[in-house]
């Protein structure tokens, strides 16, 4: 027999006849919904972003592309093939290093970059949680870790308040990181140190 | 679902690897107890994470129904478990991923290593895995000429340190900063050698040995928080990302996962993504967290496998009082808050899975009658901090008086002691029975006398006499046998001269109840008396 | 009401004190108390060590005793004056009445669950019945309480995390005039008794024993208060092994929480011709 069938075997044994148990989802009685507005959203995930030790900026959409300069000036970066080309000023050009599925970077090309620029996919406020889908905009899982210093666009209306209506945004079949904060541990005496093997700076732009 | 009924249902079998105690528990919690540098190291460790918890719970206000949908969800799961593995298994095969099945550690390690040997590498970057860590693999690869190098910070301390971990999240507890300070200085060829003992120079420390090795490594090992049955997703919960480089950058992949890890729906996250972070580091959520669903074209390992583990679930499956134990998702809060952890560590537990959790997951995939586990469900005061800890609220305490009921059905005398109770009642026969011990005599003796109010009322009159051996002093210092581990710290009041029962029954004569309201009958001694107040008081 | 008092095998042979001062608390309320004279143990200590066979003679005893009470109409409630013993009644009893039957025992009953389970609902524990059901918020003013001095209160697991006394007992004693209730650090932590815990685990128990000493003597109370008679003797024995007095040179005590509310300036607590917490509050405890 292999193992799958024996397993399998095992396991109905083990469970013999009784009866499968209720779906839970008539006991879900936690919240699905935050109930805040824009200006709530944003100042709580703001909140929970600093207390993770990010650096966050909340700017008019028409101001991103200031404010990523701001970030990035100076430094050769890595920038997905799908970034709105709006929030790149043209300055940047130069030092701008394109990575996409079909064309990718080598990890030592990336590890040699200052940083990266993506925007994302959805947000949770109460959570200070980031989360990056692979979408063109936001490209490969290698180039948002590789580089120490990650500048990242929120677009206001990807923010949710709570985790529920976060994965109710998501789609699971992605590739999906979640992101609260910069990389850290608490494996020294359980105190929080920011910045290990991830970026060890993180800057977040929410554009309104 | 159909059963097949052979009378006896066959009890899977036991798991192997790193789940069993090497000693009995109380002889290794006597020599733990004696580290002080331990003890110091544990207590502030667990201290500080259990403030940090309880803050991060507090903030939730359905934190409660989150516990509950976490817990029914398991439920759920393990009812169907048949079906939801065959569902995990089709999804993440469709989405370009390959299933393994493993009976038990030795087919899992065998299974991993050709899966390895395929790349032809000879070397490969883990992310903490408990699963990996109870099959023993690390030592297993080494043994066949392939380098497994641990990522997490923590795990990396310890095979640095040539040590065993000690903790489910944070492997190397046991040490403070400048133990670790003093390994990394020992065993880190390029360490700088004005390396302090401060936290994030020690991280800064290992993010540097470590880089290399993320950049170039063929093939990574992870273990799996969850799988989604719905889609055949993967997902990992870290920190430091470490995870994210193992999952990220090698072009192979290879996940160990316990069958209990599968999940029904993507949309249960929503439950356990709230449930494990503030469980686990107390707070509000992890750093990162990698969600995979077999191979996305172009982006991260295009070789993607997964080991479907056995090793004794199943055989904890067919426990019905105990499987609510396969519901842990390994947070670690039981531990940090357990009064016994906190004083032993987790090495005096054995078993990869140590604290509470481990007391009864190690001894449920192994059977309690495995011998070097029997003594695991004694490692517990039942004060029942686990239970209001645990995220997916495991019954810690009733499991371990139920794993206590098995051992002592499995091989303790019962031919104990004077009318030591229906033995003739014992139906389990065939199995080990051992010459009863002074426990099986006590309390066979003690169930006869305390199943009657006569029987104890006769025994009390012998109060007097038992009040005369005490010293001088009232007490009683010095017990034999049994009794000996009680006196070793404390004393025992010297007893009453007269039960409650015989007090009772004399006022009943001297003062018949009065009728009509029926409010007092004379009364009772005023405060206590002087003889009642010495009586029973140990000073 | 006429309340059954269930005193525990603890208590009964060790503490008759505590049992005496339930039934003066009780009927200073005006209410009736009856001992059935059946009772003898609820069985904690087989159960919790895993001899579930041993105990079943022993839960049967505690059932059919109470049962024939409650059904006869000659009291309306039992109370123990301990957070575990009825904590057992509530939440064991019927535990070790299913795993009879689920094991064939020979003396396996199948009406002994549902019996044990009408018997734990109607069983509680002191400052339970006390505050749920008697009304009693203010000690010294519906009991008289009175006590000076100063004690630290060490909440028992059972009655904490299985009952959820809550601060049921802290509130009672906090009511008794005199009496100052000291904050106790990490109150919430196990004393390390657990039945036969305290010697199959000897060398633990006693290492949560010592934390637990230390911090009751840290606050300079002159003794600890509970509501659980089988970890007070803990406690107490560890107080007593370790000698800690008080700065007034008397020795640390234990007090049941019965004893501290039946106390009255009539006829207050009182220790070898003393009051009961001399030499509190002045100072620290050593």
């Amino acid at each position: 027999m292999s193992a799958r069938e024996e397993i399998l075997g095992r396991v109905r044994e083990a469970l013999g006849a009784e009866p499968a148990a209720v779906q839970p989802s008539a006991l879900a009685e936690y919240r699905t919904e935050s109930g805040l507005d824009e200006d709530a959203l944003v100042e709580l995930l703001v909140d929970r972003l600093e207390d993770y030790k990010a650096r966050v900026e909340v700017v008019p959409r028409g101001n991103v592309a200031a404010a990523v300069r701001a970030r990035l000036e100076g430094k050769e970066f890595a920038v997905p093939e799908g970034f709105p080309a709006e929030w790149l000023d043209p300055s940047l050009d130069e030092r701008a290093v394109r990575d996409s599925r079909e064309a990718p970077l080598a990890v030592v090309r990336l590890d040699g970059l200052d940083a990266v620029v993506t925007s994302s996919a959805v947000s949770i406020a109460e959570t200070g949680t980031i989360v990056l889908d692979g979408s063109p905009d936001q490209g490969r899982r290698a180039i948002s870790l590789v580089p120490d210093h990650h500048v990242c666009v929120v677009p206001v209306e990807t923010i949710v308040g709570i985790v529920p209506e976060g994965f109710a945004r998501l789609d699971t079949t992605r590739p999906l990181t979640l992101i609260s904060g910069p990389s850290a541990t608490s494996d020294i005496e359980l105190e929080r140190v920011e910045g290990v093997h991830g970026p060890r700076t993180l800057d977040v732009i929410i554009a309104r | 679902m159909s059963s097949v009924s052979l009378g006896i249902p066959a009890v899977p079998p036991r798991g192997f690897g790193n789940i069993s105690a090497v000693e009995p528990f109380p002889q290794a919690a006597h020599r733990e107890l004696g580290n002080a540098q331990l003890r110091e190291n544990l207590g502030h460790a667990t201290h500080t994470i259990r403030d940090k918890r309880l803050r991060v719970v507090s903030e939730l206000p359905d934190w409660q129904a989150l516990r509950d949908a976490g817990s029914a969800i398991k439920t759920e799961a393990m009812s169907r478990l048949p079906e939801l593995l065959t569902q995990f298994e089709e999804q993440f095969t469709a989405r370009g991923g390959t299933v393994h099945w493993a009976r038990d550690a030795a087919e899992a390690n065998r299974i991993v290593e050709g899966l390895i040997r395929e790349t032809g590498s000879d070397e490969v970057v883990k992310v903490k895995s408990m699963a990996t860590q109870e099959i023993g693999l690390n030592e297993y690869l080494e043994e066949r000429g392939i380098a497994a190098f641990e990522t997490d910070l923590a795990e990396l301390i310890v095979q640095l340190g040539h040590d065993k971990p000690s903790h489910i999240l944070v492997p190397a507890i046991h040490k403070n900063r400048t133990e670790i300070r003093d390994i990394f200085l020992r065993e880190m060829p390029d360490v700088d050698p004005a390396l302090t003992d401060e936290p994030r120079r020690l991280a800064m420390a290992a993010r540097a040995h470590l880089r290399r090795k993320f950049l170039s490594a063929k093939v990574a090992i992870s273990g799996a928080n969850f799988g989604i049955a719905e889609m055949g997703t993967l997902g990992v919960v870290e920190s430091e990302g470490n995870g994210r480089m193992c999952l990220t950058l090698p072009e192979t992949l290879i996940t160990v996962m316990g069958i209990e890890k599968v999940l029904p729906r993507a949309q249960d996250l929503e439950v356990f993504m709230q449930l494990l972070p503030r469980s686990s580091t107390g707070e509000r959520m992890n750093p990162y967290t990698s969600l995979w669903t077999g191979v996305t074209p172009g982006d991260g390992p295009q070789n993607v496998h997964v080991v479907l583990l056995d090793n004794g679930r199943t055989r904890a499956l067919a426990d019905r009082h105990g499987r609510s134990a396969l519901h842990c998702i390994r947070c670690s809060a039981c531990m940090n808050v357990c009064p016994v952890y906190e004083r032993t560590g987790g090495h005096a537990y054995g078993s990869t899975y140590p604290g509470p959790i481990g007391a009864i997951l190690s001894p449920l995939l192994t059977g309690v009658e495995a011998e070097e586990n029997s003594s695991l469900p004694y490692a517990s005061s039942l004060c029942g901090a686990c239970f209001d800890a645990c995220p997916v609220k495991i019954n810690i305490p009733e499991i371990l008086v139920h794993l206590r009921g098995e051992d002592v059905e499995a091989k303790h005398g019962r031919d104990a002691g004077p009318g030591g109770a229906d033995r003739a009642g014992a139906k389990s026969s065939g199995r080990r029975r051992g010459l009863p011990t002074q426990m099986d005599v006590a309390l066979g003796a003690a169930s006869w006398a305390l199943s009657s109010g006569d029987r104890l009322g006769l025994l009390e009159k012998g109060l007097p006499v038992a009040r005369a051996l005490a010293g001088r002093d009232g007490k009683i210092s010095r017990l034999p046998g049994l009794g000996a581990g009680w006196t070793q710290s404390r004393d025992i009041p010297a007893p009453p001269s007269e039960s409650f029962r015989s007090w009772w029954k004399k006022r009943q004569k001297d003062a018949p109840p009065a009728d009509g309201d029926g409010s007092t009958r004379g009364p009772a001694t005023g405060g206590a008396t002087s003889d009642g107040a010495t009586e029973g008081e140990a000073q | 009401m006429k309340i059954a008092l269930f005193a525990t095998c603890i208590v009964d042979a060790m503490y008759p004190r505590v049992a005496q001062a339930t039934v003066q608390i009780l009927e200073r309320l005006g209410h009736e108390v009856v001992f059935p004279a059946g009772q003898a143990c609820c069985g904690q200590m087989h159960l919790n060590s895993g001899y579930f066979r041993e105990a079943l003679p022993v839960v049967e005893n505690h059932v059919k005793t109470f049962e024939a009470g409650f059904d006869g109409g000659e009291y309306d409630v039992a109370v123990a004056p301990s957070g575990s013993c009825v904590a057992s009644v509530k939440h064991q009893h019927a535990m070790v009445a299913r795993w009879a039957v689920e094991k064939g025992e020979r003396r396996a009953d199948a009406t002994l669950e549902a019996r044990a389970a009408a018997v734990g609902d109607r069983t509680f524990e002191l400052a339970q019945l006390l505050t749920d059901v008697l009304g009693v918020t203010d000690a010294a003013a519906q009991l008289g309480s009175y006590l000076p001095g100063t004690i630290a209160y060490h909440p028992s697991c059972h009655g904490m995390r299985l009952l959820r006394l809550g601060d049921r007992q802290l509130n009672l004693l906090r009511s008794v005039e005199g009496l100052d209730v000291v904050d106790l650090p990490e109150a919430d932590q196990c004393c390390g008794f657990g039945g036969t815990f305290a010697v199959k685990n000897a060398d633990v128990s006693s290492a949560m024993l010592a934390d637990k000493v230390a911090n009751i003597c840290g606050t300079g109370a002159a003794a600890c208060a509970g509501g659980d008679a089988s970890c007070l003797m803990h406690i107490g024995g560890g107080l007593s092994r370790e000698q800690r007095t008080t700065a007034g040179d008397a020795p640390v005590r234990t007090l049941h929480l019965a004893e501290v509310l039946a106390s009255t300036r009539e006829h207050p607590l009182t220790f070898d011709g003393g009051l009961a917490l001399a030499g509190s509050p002045a100072g620290g405890a050593r």
